[in-house]
């Protein structure tokens, strides 16, 4: 109990002093996770949506699939895509190993198939309530799923927060492919690692304060801004 | 479109759903200009018969033959729903959504909504969510999207159900007016006195087969066969 | 406000000029905050800019041989000798020193505190079956650990569940220790820096069996020619250069020297 309110405490320091290192690293996860938010996004929006307008041979297996991959531990990914991208790998010449963007990749590999089933669920409904008008229109695929993304926006900000929560939170997998280099790739989560490791829990902690409280702050100023936006429920 | 010659002909027209036949065999064809209603009691297929024509709904067997070539059939046409589907935005934009697909000029947009929202008189909506409309607006939404195409066809599936005498006459008044400007007419509906004030011709369905097709007047005033002099005397209700 | 802004601005300004390189090194090394002063002085120095990935000596070597990083620093004589014979490395050169040291419950139901060596206390501890921690993640400690076990004639693989192979970090370990109230080997350093100790105090240390030697093994270049020779080399002469040795033997926590410095110039 002791140990939680020293956290609280080494919260409101680091914050109130402008704690450097804190904004560094707040502001590389912020980064790290936006980017991959942005990037799965705009594979995982389309995708889920054609899932739901399309009737194909595989289409359960797909689903399926995507909801299995939903489940993938970051650890594996992390794996993965560490040995993709190490210099003995086969993308090793890039160099991308141990940079942001490596982390970045490994996250939108984790992402991606959440929001794309979380779209898929959410566009069907909308899907089967717009079916015979958007048919009737005589509309190509490409305006049909345009269409269901935009009107669908709500439900899809869900799926995408949900999507950014669990990048953000993730430690597994950007821990491998990051190495948690000091103002390279060391982001929240894996400073709070990182201090656990030494035994310094009231600073692990306090940084996991400033991890939720940002995962707050993201939250409420997507929502608000999609409320001002315009007003009342469809 | 030349008067008397064949729009769309329907050669053994079949549709089943589970093994189940719910529409056919349909032979007929429906002449270039008029109002043609569809009538027939809940249930007899009409919604089925008018999506089959639009192409909506896939038929099991037979053969639909516009006049017109094959790509031009679907933009041509413009469909109202027997409910109504409210796309998730303004009326303004609901409006708009038609001739945005066809990439129309923002400006040239404009105008015709505005036009067309003072004809459904919906202009001091335009800006509401479409999805809070009464019944009756919707329908109205309905039609106006349906009209801003300029479709040579219009079909409505009981574009008048459920609603009131005055929202009624309102969306009658419109169709009239689309009809005289050259704007072919299939409307759907189980409401004698409706055929009565809009009907040029008449295709009477029940249970999936058509009774009797012909002019208005012949049918609704002396119909020949027991199916239909039963529905015009009230006594089929569903 | 504008202090926020400097510091924002100053995120993206600091370190574009420096040259840089990646060193791979014990998680020990790190948790004994020696880098935290070595670093900083590096950068001055040479401005050579080294960026830490802190693993276990086994994922050190991995990265290693992947030519990942461009140098290692690590303490398991056994695996760095195997490390240069395969090539991966064309030397090792001898740094520093410190050593581990039997942390445990302050009661000390074993008696290790009056045990001779480091053999005899962890036989003590198995013979009363105390709870004992054990990194079990292949890293220099672990090997060490292994080491005694051997010379103890007893096989940790026949051991019952008074001993937990975590397979994490020393201060994962530690704070497991710390929960169990177990035994458990640590490097002097990470016991010094750990801040959870709870109800552990140290109770053996001395054995020259327990000296920890740490190594810098540099990646070679004929297998993996993207490394960075210069910072390589211009780490190597750092490290072992008087000014390095002053820092490393005057480094203490709490008041205990925790490194001696021992290469050869
Ligand atoms: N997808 C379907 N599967 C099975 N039966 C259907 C399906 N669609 C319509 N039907 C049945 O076909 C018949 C005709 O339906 P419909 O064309 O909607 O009639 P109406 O529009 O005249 O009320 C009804 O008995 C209805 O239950
Ligand atoms: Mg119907």
């Amino acid at each position: 109990m002791n140990e939680i309110w020293a956290g609280i405490v080494e919260a409101f320091r680091l914050i109130i002093t402008l704690d450097r290192d804190l904004f560094e690293i707040t502001l590389r996860s912020l980064q790290v996770s936006m980017s991959a938010l942005v990037i799965a996004c705009i594979f995982a929006l389309p995708f889920g949506t054609w899932l739901a307008i399309r009737r194909f041979r595989f289409r359960r297996l797909t689903i399926a699939t995507l909801n299995a991959l939903m489940g993938l531990p970051p650890v594996v990914v992390g794996l993965i895509v560490y040995l993709l991208l190490s210099r003995s790998g086969p993308f090793g010449v890039l160099g991308l190993l141990f940079t942001p963007t490596a982390m970045i990749i490994a996250q939108v590999i984790i992402i991606t198939p959440l929001i794309a089933s979380l779209t898929h669920q959410a566009m069907r409904e909308l899907w089967a309530e717009y079916h015979d008008l958007l048919i009737s229109l005589n509309t190509t695929s490409r305006q049909r799923i345009l269409t269901l993304i935009w009107d669908g926006r709500r439900a899809l900000l869900t799926g995408a927060l949900a999507g950014f929560g669990r990048a953000i939170g993730e430690v597994g997998a950007i821990m491998i492919v990051g190495g948690n280099i000091d103002h390279a790739t060391r982001v929240l989560t894996t400073a709070i690692a990182l201090e656990t490791g030494k035994g310094d829990f009231a600073l692990a902690l306090g940084l996991g304060f400033v991890l939720i409280a940002l995962a707050l702050l993201v939250n409420f100023a997507i929502h608000t801004l999609s409320r001002t936006e315009q007003e009342g429920t469809w | 479109m030349v008067a008397g010659i064949n729009l769309v002909a329907l050669r053994a027209v079949c549709v089943k759903r589970r093994s189940k036949l719910i529409l056919g065999p349909v032979s007929l064809d429906l002449k270039g200009s008029g109002l043609t209603i569809v009538l027939g009691p809940n249930g007899a297929g009409k919604t089925t018969f008018l999506k089959v024509l639009h192409g909506i709904e896939r038929i099991s067997s037979g053969s639909v033959q516009w006049s017109m070539a094959e790509r031009s059939v679907r933009r041509t046409q413009s469909y109202v729903f027997q409910r109504p589907v409210m796309l998730r935005r303004t009326v303004r934009q609901n409006l708009a959504y038609p001739m945005k697909l066809l990439g129309q000029q923002a400006s040239k947009i404009d105008e015709h909504v505005i036009y067309w929202a003072n004809q459904i008189g919906l202009t001091e909506m335009l800006n509401s969510p479409a999805t809070r409309l009464s019944g009756g607006e919707k329908q109205k939404l309905a039609l106006g999207r349906a009209l801003i195409r300029k479709p040579k066809i219009l079909f409505l599936d009981e574009p008048c159900a459920n609603l009131d005498g005055r929202s009624t006459r309102e969306i009658e008044t419109l169709l009239l007016s689309a009809n005289s400007s050259g704007t072919r007419i299939i409307m759907a509906t189980h409401d004698l006195g409706q055929s009565r004030r809009l009907a040029t011709d008449v295709v009477f369905l029940l249970n999936g087969q058509v009774h009797e097709q012909g002019p208005a007047e012949d049918i609704l005033c002396s119909p020949q066969t027991s199916e239909a002099k039963a529905f015009l005397k009230g006594e089929i209700v569903e | 406000m504008i202090r926020l802004i400097a510091i924002v601005v100053s995120l993206f300004a600091t370190t574009a000029l420096a040259e840089k390189m990646k060193l791979a090194v014990t998680t020990s090394f790190h948790n004994s905050g020696l880098s935290d002063l070595l670093l900083p002085v590096i950068l001055e120095d040479t401005g050579l800019e080294v960026q830490l990935l802190i693993v276990g000596t086994g994922q050190a070597l991995r990265l290693g041989e992947a030519g990942d990083v461009d140098a290692i620093l690590v303490h398991s004589e056994a695996a760095e000798e195997v490390f240069v014979e395969n090539g991966y490395a064309p030397y090792r050169r001898e740094i520093m020193y410190n050593d581990f040291v039997v942390v445990g419950p302050q009661t000390d139901p074993a008696d290790i505190a009056s045990a001779d060596t480091a053999v005899d206390a962890l036989t003590r501890i198995a013979i009363i079956k105390a709870p004992f921690v054990s990194r079990g993640d292949a890293s220099g400690t672990h090997k060490k650990e292994l080491f005694l076990w051997t010379s103890t004639k007893l096989d940790p693989k026949l051991f019952g569940t008074w001993y937990n192979a975590v397979g994490a970090g020393m201060g994962a370990s530690l704070n497991t220790a710390s929960g169990l109230g177990a035994y458990i080997l640590t490097d002097r350093a990470s016991w010094l820096n750990f801040a959870n100790k709870g109800e552990l105090d140290l109770l053996f240390e001395g054995d020259p069996i327990l000296f920890n030697q740490y190594a810098y093994l540099p990646i070679d270049s004929k297998r993996h020619p993207h490394v960075n020779i210069q910072a390589q080399r211009l780490l190597e002469s750092w490290l072992t250069s008087k000014r390095a040795e002053t820092l490393i033997n005057g480094y203490t926590v709490d008041g205990t020297n925790v490194f001696v410095f021992n290469a050869f110039r």
